[in-house]
């Protein structure tokens, strides 16, 4: 792949237990079953870093208290933080982000995404870029950029 | 002086019996409870719908109305009234020359062409010959994707925008020839729309970069120019403005930004019919407080009705109020349709010809709507 890395050295941490499978049986398999912070972060923590063999849970570029959800107005704001200050992945990294949120919420929701104030260089730039659906669009358009970001996301999906 | 200005004004007002009829219905719309009801729901495309334009002078004189659409799925398709109040079916698919998402698409002036603009950096023009639409030319020169494009009022100038910051002015020529006149330089960023003034060759461009640009020809030297920068310092918008209208008399002008807000912008008609293109475009009023999310769309109709599209699914209604403050003109809500579609709105466009008021909606949801704002049935708004 990249031959310089952008982080060459990361700080790898411990994964979060797993929350074992719902359990509660199902009484009306039609209710509307309210989607929660944890949920989200189910969906997100096993995504590949671009340029590591990490998750984004082991690098910390997102945990559990950095996805706010108001799920009555069908709202959710994922805030991730860039490795380095200067990451270049941000983008990526933000774009699968909404990738897999699409794939896998239902239509109704409204996302967000940003970096963590502080932690980005170029943080306007980047929540601009990342929440500019025409562009994302666009990006979702070029067959090498959907490699990359379906790369990232193929651990993120139970087998 | 300024009295002469006056008079000039008013005989323009009286002349036009359009304008009278318009403050006429603004009144009613004040007084009465006004509803958007959905006429139809119009399915087909299979992905998100990025724009809708009606065909000019149809949905009035008893010719159906026709609708085009064009989407992510690559294609445009075109509607058509069975009768002209009937319901509309599809009548024509193009595609298979676009390669990408198709963004936007525009009718000429006289109805007879139509210009798509598509992500795959080409902009086509199609011809309806013998009951089909047939590309009869391909314009290449921008890098990447074109977002927008606009015909002048006398279908001689054709404008796109796109990725690569610039815009680009055509020249169209006899036999379906395009020829590039002019490539202007200065957003710096992604331009979203291109949009002619209704009545004099000036044009107009939004962008990503927050700013909306003013361009014109100096003299009759094919040389054009940007005349007029409105950004955040002239009280413009403070996020990436998407998309501006024109109201009629072409003195107005509505811009909707990712900033969730929509500004009113004015400037003196009578020095620009006159041939006096630098007449200063001023902000005159911000519209904000109404949208929770980005406004992609903003459409002006012919009776100074402002219909805008959001993120947040819902189409609003807004007339300007009756008594002007001394500030100038200010605009109310008339109404908001929540959950217009299920997904975002990308697009709302009123038919000016029509004789019903009929709106068209475009969104991710991957349908168009037709809309008829109309006095809430069981009130007492029957009785104009």
């Amino acid at each position: 792949m990249v031959s310089e890395l952008i982080n060459a050295n990361p700080i790898v941490y411990e994964k979060k237990e797993r929350r074992a499978a719902r359990s509660t049986p199902i009484v009306d398999e039609y209710a509307v079953e309210p989607i929660d912070q944890q949920e989200i972060f189910d969906h997100l923590r096993d995504i590949k870093d671009p340029e590591h063999p990490y998750s984004l849970e082991e690098l910390k570029v997102i945990t559990e208290d950095a996805i706010e959800i108001d799920d009555k107005r069908n709202h959710v704001t994922v805030t991730f933080t860039p490795t380095v200050e200067h990451c270049s992945m941000a983008t990526v990294i933000g774009l699968c982000l909404r990738v897999k949120l699409m794939r896998c919420l239902p239509s109704r929701y409204k996302v967000d995404i940003r970096v963590a104030p502080g932690s980005h260089a170029t943080e306007a730039a980047v929540n601009k870029q990342l929440n500019d659906k025409e562009r994302v669009a666009a990006a979702l358009e070029n067959p090498n950029l959907v490699d990359m970001v379906n790369e990232c996301l193929a651990p993120s999906y139970e087998p | 002086m300024h009295c002469a200005e006056e008079l000039v004004t008013h005989s323009r007002c009286s002349d036009t019996s359009q304008q009278l009829c318009s403050a006429i219905l603004v009144m009613n719309f004040l007084d009465k409870t006004f509803e958007l009801k959905e006429i139809q729901r119009l399915e087909g495309h299979s992905d998100r719908v990025w724009s809708v334009a009606w065909k000019p002078a149809t949905g009035t004189d008893g010719v159906p109305a026709v609708l085009a659409s064009c989407s992510g799925d690559k294609t445009v398709r075109i509607w058509e009234q069975s009768s002209p109040s009937g319901s509309f079916h599809c009548k024509a698919v193009l595609e298979e020359t676009h390669t990408r998402t198709v963004r936007s698409c525009a009718w000429s002036p006289s109805g007879k062409l139509m210009a798509t603009a598509s992500f795959d950096a080409t902009t086509a023009i199609w011809e309806h010959i013998g009951g089909d639409f047939e590309c009869v030319s391909t314009l290449e020169g921008h890098e990447n994707e074109v977002k927008s494009i606009s015909w002048n009022a006398s279908g001689t100038l054709l404008a796109t925008c796109g990725r690569d910051k610039s815009v680009w002015i055509w020249e169209v020529l006899p036999g379906n020839e395009f020829e590039c006149v002019s490539v202007l330089q200065g957003h710096t960023q992604d331009v979203k729309m291109v949009q002619w003034h209704p009545s004099v060759d000036i044009l107009f461009s939004c962008s990503y970069d927050n700013t909306i640009k003013v361009w014109a020809e100096e003299g009759d030297s094919d040389d054009w120019h940007c005349i007029q920068t409105l950004a955040e310092s002239s009280s413009g918008h403070t996020s990436t403005v998407w998309a501006l209208s024109f109201n009629f008399t072409g003195d107005k002008m509505v811009t909707c930004s990712d900033d969730l807000t929509l500004k009113i912008w004015s400037a003196d008609i009578a020095r620009l019919q006159s041939g006096d293109v630098n007449a200063p475009w001023r902000h005159i009023s911000t519209l904000s407080g109404y949208h929770d999310r980005t406004v992609f769309s903003v459409h002006w109709s012919r009776e100074g009705i402002i219909a805008s599209g959001a993120a947040d699914d819902a189409i609003r209604i807004f007339v300007e109020n009756e008594d002007k403050s001394v500030d100038g003109p200010t605009y109310s809500l008339l109404l908001k349709k929540e959950k217009a579609h299920e997904m975002d709105v990308n697009a709302v466009q009123w038919n000016t010809a029509a004789d019903k008021r009929l709106l068209a909606s475009a969104s991710d949801d991957g349908t168009i709507k037709i809309w008829e704002l109309a006095p809430q049935s069981g009130g007492e708004g029957l009785s104009l």
